[in-house]
């Protein structure tokens, strides 16, 4: 097995071409732990150091632990940590030092190892002559009030049985799978995922002006007490969305999520405005605003087009999975008995008139373009696609909020 | 395993969660607490408080909390109120500033424990201007050109509900822990904290009715430890006949606080 420190690093990499974002800084903050026995030189203890200070929440976690079992595996273990890691720990200054040559090494920059070197040396020095007063927080032998066993009258129980249970038992139950957030997700997700689009949108209407009732004392304190008015902008959220959701059909199969989209829309009631309507496949000159699609829910597509102008964000929600012709032929007209455009045509005069235009997609993206997905992968380079989980939601906000 | 609840100085946590509180002190990194509602997030700081002997001081954020209230404020409209009146001590700035709940935890004598709750409810913003603060535990009031820095750093604990997502410079300094939903062992024992004497037959019925509950389909708001807490009151007080409990669900407006769950409710029976 490799040698501990480079086996620390390699855990670090791990995780992050996992796809946990973690940063030096906070790989630091992990070996200082260590270096203070926050492990409590058991691989349980190290998990739970280790997850809380690398993973920032709760949709990581399963990530967070399939890397630990990933890498942890092989390893010999007895609840124990593998004994290269306790020697590391042992001594930890002098394997500190070394560690951060691995770092530096590893490409992270030189001043930035220096600095962080200095920090924790400074700390472990500290640590050494608190040490020896015994007087820190925690200890390992149960010195402290957070002993890892027993607790003082009064105080916090600990659920006794954490210690049978070993960290390779807790990472492999993946308890937290549900939390993930490439899972299709719940209203309240989608809620979450639908306020981003308010963060931007802060400042509204320049040209509106409302009473600064604070600025305006404070001037007047200022001005020795005679009055001083300050105004200021409103902020309101001037997001207005236009919803166009693919209903019947392949899309059967998303019902239950599609409205769970539509209800989570629903009662995000900050967007000044929000427009619903319908289509099957693909859009042609009528849109509905009703899901069932009937002729008297009927709305032209162009009345949509020039009613709501490119200031709204749009989000296309769909399989865009259709036979091809659906697509790309001419529709022809029953009502004006003349040819109209494709479903292409219209779609790419939405792309032309709204530059806040996502499509999310509750399909993944076909690996190639096959039959039924031609459409789908067509689209999906036409629009900048999303798929319809929490993460992809969030992706396709922040893509809105953004200027073009 | 019995004991009597008196107030909130009982409080059965998790090895993951006492592991978290021990890696936040020692680290001196204030602890992020996520996790369903009524799972206890904000008890957890006033167990802490109590475990360490330490002054608990709470800052409630709000929707309209900024992060300067918890420095300091300062008191303009007193002060040109009393300038009016010539009344004294308008020339000393210092008396009409305010400080706040992290300025009080800071400038306190002793260490304590700070709770910062529900800290989503507040702009997107807000974590972002807290970082300095947090970071140095020190701030400066540029009216009275002072600086308040912490004597002993405050122990920090922060509750989130998820309703925003926080900033990753932010969460960078922080250390996580997510509660889960209690299982059912562990329901058990924090029941027997709640409760002198429960029957064991009503307890029995009781989880199995909550948990079946929680899993239904379409319940929008689940229960929480909190609803099943005042549920058991409400059918010990009630005298309910245990058999009763899982197929009449009587008193479910104590678990449920929707129209549309309850109906869900009625619906699945």
């Amino acid at each position: 097995m490799a040698a501990a420190e480079t086996m620390f690093l390699s855990f670090f990499y791990l995780l992050r071409s996992r796809g946990l974002d973690v940063t030096p800084d906070e790989w630091m903050v992990l070996l200082e732990g260590l270096s203070r026995g926050l492990h409590q030189s058991s691989l349980t203890g190290f998990y739970r150091l280790c997850r809380a200070v690398v993973v920032k929440s709760e949709a990581d976690f399963d990530r967070f632990d399939q890397a630990f079992l990933e890498f942890f595996r092989d390893i010999p273990w007895n609840g124990e940590l593998p004994k290269e890691l306790l020697d590391w720990l042992d001594r930890p200054s002098e394997n500190l030092g070394r560690t951060l040559e691995e770092l530096k090494r590893a490409g992270f920059s030189e001043e930035k190892a220096e600095e962080l070197l200095r920090l924790l040396e400074e700390r472990l020095k500290e640590q050494t002559e608190e040490h020896n007063g015994g007087s820190y927080w925690v200890g390992t032998q149960g010195r402290s009030p957070f002993g890892n066993s027993g607790w003082h009258p009064g105080g916090i129980r600990i659920g006794g049985q954490g210690r049978h249970r070993t960290a390779m038992m807790v990472a492999g139950e993946r308890r937290f799978r549900d939390f993930r957030k490439d899972n299709t997700l719940d209203t309240r997700q989608f809620q979450t995922a639908f306020r981003l689009l308010r963060q931007l949108s802060a400042q509204a209407d320049e040209s509106e002006e409302v009473l600064d009732v604070d600025g305006t004392i404070r001037d007047t304190c200022d001005n020795g007490g005679l009055l001083k008015i300050r105004k200021t902008h409103p902020r309101k959220n001037a997001v207005k969305v236009l919803l166009l959701m693919d209903s019947g059909g392949s899309m059967e199969y998303y019902a239950g999520l599609c409205s769970r989209l539509f209800q989570a829309a629903q009662k995000s009631n900050h967007f000044k405005e929000l427009h619903t309507y319908y289509f099957h496949n693909c859009v042609y000159s009528e849109l509905y605003t009703g899901p069932a699609l009937r002729w008297k829910e009927a709305v032209p597509t162009d009345w949509v087009l020039s009613n709501f102008d490119g200031n709204y964000k749009v989000l296309v929600v769909g399989d865009a999975a259709m036979s091809p012709y659906e697509l790309r032929e001419k529709r022809y007209d029953w009502e004006r008995r003349t040819y109209g455009p494709s479903g292409l045509e219209w779609l790419e005069r939405m792309k032309k008139q709204y530059p806040y235009l996502v499509w999310l997609n509750p399909e993944p993206m076909p690996e190639r373009p096959d039959y039924w997905g031609q459409t789908h992968w067509q689209l999906g380079h036409m629009f900048p696609m999303y798929d319809l989980t929490a993460e992809g939601l969030e992706r396709a906000m922040k893509r809105l909020k953004g200027r073009k | 395993m019995k004991e009597i609840f008196s107030g909130t100085d009982q409080y059965v946590a998790s090895g993951e969660l006492m592991a978290a509180v021990n890696i936040a002190v020692t680290l001196e990194k204030p602890l992020l607490i996520k996790g369903e509602p009524g799972t206890g997030k904000t008890m957890l700081a006033q167990a802490v408080a109590q475990a360490l002997r330490k002054e608990l001081i709470i800052w409630n954020v709000k929707s309209t909390t900024k992060a300067q209230d918890g420095l300091y404020v300062y008191d303009v409209v007193q002060r040109l109120y009393d300038s009016q009146f010539g009344s004294h001590g308008v020339d000393d700035i210092a008396s009409y500033i305010k400080l706040g709940k992290l300025g009080e935890a800071f400038s306190a004598e002793e260490q304590v424990v700070l709770l910062i709750d529900e800290i989503d409810k507040a702009d997107l913003e807000f974590p972002n201007d807290l970082l300095w603060e947090l970071d140095q535990m020190e701030f400066y009031i540029p009216e009275t050109r002072e600086t308040v820095r912490a004597r002993k750093r405050p122990i920090v604990i922060i509750t989130s509900n998820a309703e925003k997502e926080l900033p990753d410079a932010f969460l960078r300094r922080c250390i996580f822990h997510y509660i889960d939903f209690p299982d059912q062992e562990q329901m058990e024992r924090i029941l027997h904290v709640h409760f002198d004497h429960l029957e064991e037959e009503l307890l029995r019925q009781a989880m199995a009715a909550f948990y079946w509950l929680r899993e239904l389909r379409g319940i929008d708001k689940k229960p929480s430890t909190s609803e099943l807490v005042d549920w058991l009151r409400a059918l010990t007080a009630g005298g309910v006949d245990p058999a009763r409990v899982r197929k009449e669900i009587p008193f479910a407006g104590v678990l449920l606080k929707k129209d549309k769950d309850l109906r869900t409710l009625r619906g699945s029976r």
